[in-house]
Formats: C-alpha cells, structure tokens, sequence
C-alpha cells in the first residue's frame, strides 16, 4: 500500500520560475517518500540557499532551511544525533561545490547513512544567473557580461574521489527515474549523493531542457533529435562494488570516473558507482559506542526530576589526590 | 609551623617532558595536602622552543601566580637565560653544571628582542653573556646554587643498576631534576614516588625504572648539598580535593549535565576539552543504559556550529569548544541559531587575537565579539566563568539558559584557565540541576506551531523525529510555522519575541549568577572571568597592609545586569577595570549600560595571566593616588 504523495506537500505557495526544473525534483521527493511510506515525522528535509533552498518549505516533512553551503554540516548532524531518521540534504551547484565545498569533501570521508542531492544548473539563479562551479569553462549565459573564465568543477568525479559510496545522476525532467534513484539512494547504506541536471528555464539558455534533449542536433535519417541524456542501466554497466577487493574497487571507480566525464553529445544518467562494503559512520560509532544505534544522543536520558543522571565518580576519583 | 608560599619553575625544550616533571612536582606535593597552583606556557610549536611550567605551593588557598621565582629548575641554557633574572634573591637555582660556558649567541631559540634586553641587563651588572655570567650575578644577589651533573646522575645510576640503557635516557632528566628539587625542599620522598608512580600508571616498567631514579637523585639530594632555606612538609589533607586541569572542568560539566553531542575543529587551547570528551565517551547512568557523548571532529568551524545545531533540533543537548580564530568563523550559523531559536552552547576559550595572534598565550579580548558576533540583531547569552570551579558548575548553568530561553549561549572561558593546574574542591553533581525548558517530549494533537506566541516569548519546542510535532527552520524570518514570511508585521512580532527572551532572562536568573559580590568598598574592582584569581589573591595581600578594596565580578555579560551592577556600585567612588585585554573591553560595557565611566584601568595584554603582585602593586598605587588613569602590566616570560 503507498502512502499518498499529497501527504508530503505543503500549501506553502511554490514562487520557482514557470518551467524550472526545480518542480520536478520536489516532486520526486514527494512520491519517493510517499513509495517508501516513511512516516512524515521520521523524515527531515534539509535544504542550503538559494532557489533549491525553497524545498524544504515545499515538503510536509521536518523541514530545516540552513545556510548558503551549510546544508550538510546541519544534516549530519542531525542524522548522527537521532539515527533513526531519514535525512535527505538538498542544495544547488554553488551552494554545495562552491562555497561548500569543503563540506562535501569531508562528508565523504565520514559516510554518514544519508543522502544530499544537488539541483544542478550551472547558474547562481537567486542573485540573477552568475556562473556557478559546473559551468563550462567558456560559456556565456545569458546574463554573464563575458563568457566563464574558470573551467567546471565535475560532481560525479569529485564524489568518487572524496568517498561517497553511491553516487548517481538524475535529471529534473525524467522524474520516474528521479524518483527511483533518490529511492535507491535513501536506502543505500551510507552516504549517497545524486547529482540532478536541473536546467534554469531563467538564466541558463545554454544547457535548457531542448539542449538535453538534442534539439540543436537533429538526426538527418530520422528527422528526429538525438537525446543528448541516456540512462546507464541500459548500456549494461554494472555500478556496484561486488566484493571486498582493492581490484574490484578500482575498476568500479574508474569507470565511473570515465562516466563522469561524458558531456556535450552524450550524458549518462543513473548510477555510477555503489559501494555498501565500506561501513557507514555510525557502524564505526558503534565499533567505540557499542549501543550508539539504540541509545544515541537524542534518547538519552540525562536527568530525573531535575538532577542529572550521569554518574561521573569514577572521573572524578582518577583526579583525587 | 612557618607559612609554606613558594614558586617552583621547571623550564626545557617543547617536547622535553618538561609537563611530566610539573605534574609529578604538583602531584607530589598535593598529595601532602599542599595547595597547588601551576600554570604551562609554551610557544606555538611542537618541539624545541622554550616552554615552562610554574607551580606555586602553599598551605593556604591559592588562586593565582605571583611575580618571581623561588626555585628554578633548568636543564638547558635557555630556560637560565630565560628565567634566572625572575628568580627572587633568598630564591635557588637548580641547573645542569655542565651549562655554564654556554654563550647567548650559541642559544637558537633566544629571540634577538629579549637577547637584546638580557644583554643590556647583564652588560648593566658588568657581566659577561654567558651562562657563567648570567649565574655570578645570581650569585651575587644571594641565590643559593645548585650545580647538579644530571649526566652523572644517569652514569652512576647506570653503573649501580646495572641498566647500560639509563646512561643514555636523558628524557628522566626531568624525574631527576623534580626528585633533586623536592630533596632540597625536604618533601618525604615517599609522596615523591608515588606521584611517579601514578604519572606512568600505564607503563609499568618505565614507572619502575623512574621511581629507581627518582629514589637515586633524591637521595642524592639530601646528601649531597645542604638544605634550602624553604622547606615543604606535609599538612592535613582536605578531603576530596582533585588536581584538575582548567580544561577538564567545562569538560565534567557537559558530561554531568547531559551534554551529548560535542564538534569541534583542532586549536589552541580549546580542542584539549573535547579529546578529554572523547577519552571518557562512555560513562554510567544511574538506573539506566550506558550514556555516552558523541564527538565528532570536523572540517572546519563552521561544520562544527552547524552539526550541533542539527544535533540540537534533535532535542540532543549540544556543544562546541573552539577559540577566537574558530569562533569568527561560527559567526554566521550563531545567528542561525538565533533566529531559529536552537539551544546550543559554544565554550570559548579565548586566547590572545588579533587573528591567530599569540595562539597559545591567554587573553580575554573577545568579550565585545561574544556579544556582537554574526549579523544582524539577535539574543544570545554570554556567561564567564572565573576559574575551574566555576568553569564546572556554569557549563551547566549555561546549558539550562539555553534550553530555557531557546538561545545561543556563549560560555566565556580562556587560556589562562585551561592551562591552570590546581587543587579544587571535589566537583559535586548533586549541586547541579537540569532544567530543558519548553522541550516537548509528546505532541498529543495535530496543529503544533514551533513559533507559538507566548506571553514570555518562549515557544513550547519539538524536536526532529516527533509525531504531530513537524516544523520548518528557515534563516530567512519566518512564520509562526517557521515558513519564509516578508510580511512586515509578522517581522516585528518575530523580532520583538526573540528580543523578549532576553529580559525574560534577566528577570528570572538569579542575581547571585548574574555576578558575584566579593565586598563592596569605596574603591571597587569591577571585572570578568579569570582575573578573579589574582584579583582576590591581591585583596588578601592589600587587607594585611590596611586596604580595603571591593570586588564584583560580573558573570552574566548579555544581556548585562543593569541593575544588580547598578544597585552594587551605588555607594562605590572609585570603580578600578581590572581585564586581559588593550581596550578595557567591560568598562566600555559598562559605561553603556550605566552610563558610568570606569575611573581606573589596570589592564594586560602581554598573553600571559596576571599576577597577584601586579594586581597588588596597581590597585595599591591607585588607592595611594600615584596612578596612572590606566596601568598596563607586562610581568611574565
């Protein structure tokens, strides 16, 4: 029986851009929740600024909309406090590659169970279309005085190489697939990080919803566009991490390292890698906190009518004199 | 029984063990139920620059450092050329004889500004700038000497024992330079031994290779060289006194009163609080499971504020420990939490700024920034802790402000506190209370509003995980469901609920948490923190020569107690702004909310803690009407 995704919306009024690709994602949100029939309480939705900060407003879930580039120091710490919800970070390119950078490296590293998603679009949308860290070396948008001087970061390949062990890419258009990837990913064991091709109807008019779909390329046989999006699943690539080997692990990250820098006439989507043999931060946790998961932070008692609890003698003797 | 007050400096190269010999220094003679207070400085460096330790001893309650030193100890040229001119004239020098050729030019690590003061010095007493040199003028002043061959020491030891690898472990230089030293103070050596003992509790075999040198230089000692003038003995012990490190004490606080969730980056001097949090992760709860703080050491200082805010929407209580440098960079998310209205609590362990400063020198001149950091106008608290003691009972007190008026709170401690060594009171967890405000722990009903208007601006609180108690947190200003809201009315009704909390706050802590009379006199000392120890100690010393001097030492800095400050200070003429910091940071405080001017400054910005000796020679001038309208101290290598 799924739950009904009408439960999972606000009536908060949505002010996104007509046509932007943000509408889609929400929604996959929605209907990912909703399949998965995770009450409303024990989801939280964090988002960082900038348009995809809205989200969380947007979805009748807790709903934290943090910093500009912070999303994932206050998800983590959510989630590492009380395990037992369903944490999802969302944020733009600039918010998470830009001035967050530094977040999402280190998030890697720990593997926390959760997931972050980065509404990508290659434009700083809120301030009036700067160029943001996925931009193309070279690109002009629409509201750029010049073209981009700085070559673009790639999220899949920065993921892989900062430990992320399921990492994957949606686009805001294809919402099925979208939905099934932010499914896999919440239930991925670790840290998952779902880069979403979200073009801005607003200030990107290079990389638009025509361009993904191979407008400007027409196949002279056919007559009809070659789509520029192809899902990997349908080539036969096998993203995941079998077994516990360094030469299983290397070829899986180096072929989706060589995924990631698919680009222009050919994008893959779907995902690229999936490693569930790398423990997770709170199975390292409970490695030195044996009963972190069934006791942590957030349940644990710490006083009785008004007197703490904590027994702190034995601490306190190795200081005696 | 003569009064027992004396200074006892170890010095040596970073890395040296020179924190090893302190500890058994003071563990030896605590344990003969001696007050202790000690206090480490050292230099931004992992090994080789000059680093010390002094620990002043007494029979009676100490609470500070004095100026000058009556036993120095020193094992390598520059802890001489650093300290022999601090050393009093009745005072003694225990030194390693081979030194004493040693040249100042032939000392790397002697930087050419103090050189150039040592030389003046010596060539003032017509000296040469030697070791030599610098020891004849010692000599001449009345020092008694000790030469001692540690080296020797470590031959014949190594011959009697038997042990060839002895002859070559100069790390036990400093066992053996504690052990000659508490010879020549007449401390039973058995008290010597077991502080070795307990010091290498871990390593069973160098603690019995370190309690036969111990016992050998002891000996050697007494023996050897006649004894000094002053001596240490063993007097009644108080029951349940600790040797605690300042750091440790915000430490106990956060894992006695529920503290559960801690972050921090790695800087100078905070990060030791949070890898005590670690090292004592899991701990007892009464009639329940195991308890146990989660540390998480993260990127940067901003992910740390940001976790503990995350942590905090859990219901978890929540805590950074970080410095000036780290709490610049939490400036922003503070705000956040403000806005938000998420208890946290940020330890500040201030050091000497600007920027990174003097990294590991004390200063108290982030008291301004507490209370203005980030933007925009939000409440938070700041609360300053005095000393150890206090630093234990206000970590909880701060978490209660926290919890109560759903607030940011500032926990103003410093350098000067965490590096103190000292025997304090047992820390007694029933004196604490826990008090978690509006935290809901059920929601019967649909309809909950995080923002709820009430009367004292305090919302009733739920937490992430829940049932019927889902609300959204936003930075921008929100609605009373914490949806984004321009609506200008609605910002007023926000900002003015925010505000409210803080004279909420006011009203209802105590006065006696706000701040601490210590007597009021015509002449007041007005001041914060961890200047509370040389203050009180010099008060002692200016009552023996007939002065009577007030003290209030203000606790709560934000929102300022008006009027409790105000009621103190009614009858006081001369109000004296004792701070570590250039610009009298309270006092400017003070003539905000006063409007009254402070009418004398004695104030410290060298990085190292006043002294009880500067604080009784300053007020004293003040009282005699010799002062300076500002008075700037400068004891201390």
């Amino acid at each position: 029986m799924v739950s009904n995704v009408a439960d999972y919306k606000t009536e908060v009024h949505n002010d996104w851009c007509p046509g932007c690709g943000d509408f889609g994602i929400v929604s996959a949100i929605q209907m990912a929740l909703a399949e998965m029939e995770i009450p409303r309480h024990k989801a939280a939705i964090f988002s960082g600024v900038g348009c995809s900060g809205k989200t969380s407003h947007y979805i009748n879930t807790y709903g934290v909309h943090t910093l500009h580039g912070r999303v994932l120091t206050f998800s983590q710490g959510a989630k590492l406090a009380n395990p037992e919800m369903t944490v999802v970070a969302v944020g733009g390119d600039g918010d998470g590659l830009g001035i967050g950078a530094g977040h999402f490296v280190a998030a890697g590293r720990r593997n926390v169970d959760m997931t972050y998603i980065i509404f990508n679009n290659g434009v700083y949308g809120l301030t009036k279309g700067q160029a943001s860290p996925t931009l193309k070396l070279g690109l002009k948008t629409k509201s750029l005085p010049e073209p981009n001087v700085n070559q673009s970061v790639n999220p899949i390949a920065l993921a892989i190489a900062s430990g992320y062990t399921f990492v994957a890419r949606g686009y805001a258009y294809d919402v099925r697939q979208l939905k099934d990837l932010i499914i896999a990913a919440v239930k991925h064991r670790g840290l998952s990080f779902l880069d979403v091709l979200q073009p801005c109807p607003t200030y990107n008019d290079i990389n638009t919803r025509d361009w993904f779909s191979g407008m400007d390329n027409i196949d002279e046989m056919t007559n009809k566009p070659r789509p520029r999006i192809y899902k990997l699943e349908d080539t036969g690539y096998d993203a995941f991490v079998h077994i516990d080997s360094p030469d299983e692990e290397n070829e899986k990250l180096t072929q989706a390292l060589i995924k990631s820098n698919e680009w222009d006439s050919k994008i893959p989507t779907g995902i690229f890698y999936k490693n569930e043999i790398i423990a997770p931060y709170d199975e390292r946790m409970s490695e030195r906190i044996p009963n972190y998961l069934e006791n942590p932070p957030a349940y644990q008692e710490i006083s009785s009518a008004g007197k703490p609890i904590t027994n702190i003698s034995k601490m306190l003797d190795a200081l005696e004199i | 029984m003569s009064s027992i007050d004396l200074t006892w400096v170890i010095g040596g190269p970073q890395g040296g063990g020179v924190e090893t010999a302190a500890n058994i220094f003071a563990g030896a003679c605590a344990g003969c139920g001696l007050k202790i207070f000690g206090k480490r400085e050292y230099y931004s460096n992992i090994k080789g620059e000059h680093s010390y330790f002094g620990v002043r001893v007494s029979d009676k309650t100490i609470r500070s450092n004095v100026s000058g030193i009556t036993m120095l100890v020193g094992f390598d040229a520059e802890t001489l050329f650093r300290h022999v001119a601090d050393v009093f004239d009745d005072g003694a020098i225990v030194y390693e004889s081979d030194l004493a050729a040693m040249k100042m030019d032939e000392v790397p690590t002697l930087d050419a500004q103090f050189k150039e003061r040592l030389k003046k010095y010596l060539a003032s007493k017509n000296k040469p700038f030697t070791i030599q040199g610098l020891l004849d003028e010692a000599k001449e002043r009345g020092i008694t000497m000790y030469p001692v061959s540690f080296r020797e020491i470590l031959a014949n030891l190594s011959d009697e024992t038997k042990n060839p690898k002895i002859r070559g472990m100069f790390r036990m230089q400093n066992v053996l330079a504690v052990s000659v030293s508490l010879g020549l103070l007449g401390l039973p050596p058995d008290t010597l031994l077991k502080s070795v003992g307990s010091i290498f509790s871990r390593k069973a075999e160098i603690a019995e290779m370190n309690k036969v040198a111990a016992n050998y230089a002891y000996n050697l000692a007494t023996v050897k060289y006649s004894k000094f003038k002053y001596q240490l003995s063993q007097i009644p012990k108080e029951e349940h006194t600790m040797l605690v490190q300042g750091f440790q004490s915000t430490g106990l606080g956060k894992i006695a009163c529920g503290c559960r969730f801690q972050s921090y980056y790695p800087i100078t001097p905070a990060s030791d609080e949070s890898v005590f949090l670690e090292s004592n992760e899991i701990f007892e709860v009464e009639n329940n499971r195991p308890g146990s703080t989660l540390v998480v050491q993260t990127e940067d200082e901003i992910s740390a504020i940001g976790m503990i805010i995350g942590a905090s929407l859990t219901g978890t209580r929540s805590a950074t420990s970080t410095s000036g440098p780290g709490f610049s960079l939490m400036a922003e998310a503070l705000g956040w939490a403000g806005i938000n209205e998420v208890p946290i609590v940020v330890t500040l362990y201030q050091r000497s700024g600007p920027s990174t400063g003097l990294p590991t020198r004390h200063g108290q001149d982030d008291l301004q920034f507490a209370i203005h950091a980030g933007h925009g106008d939000f409440p938070r608290i700041v609360y300053a802790s005095g000393d150890t003691e206090e630093g234990f009972y206000d970590t909880a007190k701060c978490f209660n402000f926290a919890d109560v008026y759903q607030i940011p709170v500032i926990h103003m401690m410093d350098k000067f506190i965490a590096s103190t060594v000292s025997t304090v009171k047992r820390f007694d967890s029933t004196k604490i209370t826990i008090e978690r405000g509006k935290l809901l722990e059920k929601i019967e009903e649909a309809g909950y509003q995080r923002f709820t208007p009430s009367p004292d601006g305090i919302s009733p609180r739920s937490r992430l995980g829940l049932e019927n108690g889902i609300f959204w947190n936003t930075g921008d200003e929100s609605d009373q469901a914490g949806h984004i809201s321009e609506d200008p009315e609605n910002r007023v009704h926000m900002m003015d609920k925010r505000a409210h909390k803080l004279e909420v706050a006011l009203e209802k802590i105590p006065k006696e948490d706000q701040a601490t009379n210590h007597g009021i006199s015509d002449f007041c000392i007005l001041s914060w923190g961890s200047t509370k120890g040389p203050i009180l100690d010099a008060i002692d010393m200016l009552k023996k020569e007939g002065y009577k001097v007030g003290f209030i030492q203000i606790k709560l800095l934000h929102p300022f107690p008006t009027q409790y400050v105000q009621s103190l200070l009614s009858g006081v003429k001369t109000i004296i702004d004792i701070e570590a910091n250039q610009s009298g940071q309270m006092g400017s405080l003070l003539n905000e909310h006063l409007d009254r001017k402070v009418d004398y400054y004695i104030l410290k910005y060298t990085g190292r803690p006043m002294t009880c000796n500067e604080v009784f020679d300053s007020v004293k001038k003040i009282i005699d009407n010799k002062a300076e309208k500002k008075q700037v101290l400068t004891y201390g290598v």
